[in-house]
């Protein structure tokens, strides 16, 4: 890699399990909220475990308690999954990792492995960086989404604690950091009014997805103003990437 | 069993669109356009949803000690807090409000 710069392997551990620990104790308010509305402690266990994508799991709850069709629910979950993909697509590149690992590398495609692995100036700390952070979420993520479940039922009401407001700040907290330019923030603003204008008049759930228009229609206008510097988190890694790249499409034609 | 199907279907997609940056090669979806696309619909998802879960009682709006609460979460984001402060936060404040009578 063009920046070959060393980092101690401890000091990656060290990033990665803060960004980890802090995040895995968050499952704590999954498993309440998920409890809270509704779901069984299997079912909220089985979201941690097999979705294991923090922002589609609040979202599939919250559309569940608030009414909505399994079918709605999981496409607003599903539509906020699909960032991961991206995430996916740089990761291949800086971990190449073997195929036969990637079914299950995958289950830790997310935002916080993805910031982690990113962050590394070399492949050996991307994949320890990755690897520590994987595990320490996924065993905190889990084990606290338990915790949370098992205590919503002893704590009672859960809205007394102020734990139904937990959700939204998780998703305000993911969204601050992607707000960088005005398309950014001409799209939350475009979905904030569509999600709540259409909430009275749309069947529960629905208008999450109408909101998610917001995005094409700011592409549309922003195309029609001329082309612009794209500045998603992919292009901040891109030019690291691109050493990498070439051959990692190349040693996949070939493992075909 | 409407929330199993749920579960299910949310478990199989998102498992699939991670397993599908991981083996999918670069060039098949990594088109300017889609790039975009991709970048921008969680923004309008998490911006619809975090309006929705601090102003929707079912089909109503209603300002209550939610929005309290997010606002003490933006505080704690301004002020680059950790994530877990930033929730912490959010449910204290909610809940000191609640308890007020708010």
């Amino acid at each position: 890699m063009a920046d070959g710069a060393a980092k101690p392997d401890a000091a990656v551990v060290r990033d990665a399990l803060g960004v980890g620990v802090a995040v895995g104790l968050s499952g704590f308010a999954f498993g309440v909220t998920s409890a809270g509305g509704g779901l069984g402690l299997l079912q909220t266990c089985a979201l941690s475990l097999l979705v294991f994508t923090g922002a589609s799991q609040f979202a599939l709850v919250g559309a569940l308690a608030a009414g909505g069709n399994p079918y709605t629910a999981a496409a607003g979950a599903f539509f906020l999954g699909v960032r991961n993909a991206f995430y996916g697509l740089r990761l291949s590149q800086l971990l190449a990792l073997p195929r036969a690992v990637r079914p299950f590398a995958a289950q830790w495609v997310i935002d916080e492995t993805t910031a982690v692995t990113l962050a590394q100036p070399t492949r050996r700390a991307a994949r320890i960086g990755f690897t520590v952070t994987g595990v320490t979420l996924y065993v905190l993520w889990n084990l606290t989404t338990l915790l949370g479940a098992l205590g919503a039922k002893a704590i009672g009401d859960t809205r007394a604690w102020g734990l139904d407001a937990a959700g939204p700040a998780v998703f305000l907290a993911l969204l601050a950091p992607m707000l960088r330019t005005a398309t950014e923030r001409a799209v939350a603003g475009l979905a904030v009014l569509l999600g709540l204008g259409l909430l009275p008049v749309l069947p529960a759930g629905v208008p999450v997805l109408v909101a998610a228009l917001a995005a094409p229609v700011a592409l549309f206008v922003s195309g029609r103003r001329g082309p612009r510097a794209p500045q998603d988190l992919d292009e901040i890694s891109k030019d690291r990437a691109k050493d990498t790249s070439e051959a990692e499409d190349k040693a996949m034609e070939e493992g075909r | 069993m409407n929330t199993w199907i749920a579960i299910g279907l949310t478990v199989l997609g998102c498992y699939a669109v991670k397993l599908a940056g991981l083996l999918v090669p670069a060039h098949v979806i990594e088109r300017p356009l889609v790039r975009r696309l991709a970048a921008l619909l969680p923004v309008a998802l998490l911006a619809a949803l975090t309006a929705q879960q601090t102003f929707a009682q079912g089909q109503a709006l209603m300002l209550d000690a939610r929005a309290a609460g997010l606002g003490a979460a933006a505080v704690a984001l301004v002020l680059r807090a950790p994530f877990l402060v930033v929730v912490g936060a959010a449910v204290l404040v909610t809940a000191g409000v609640r308890a007020l009578g708010g």
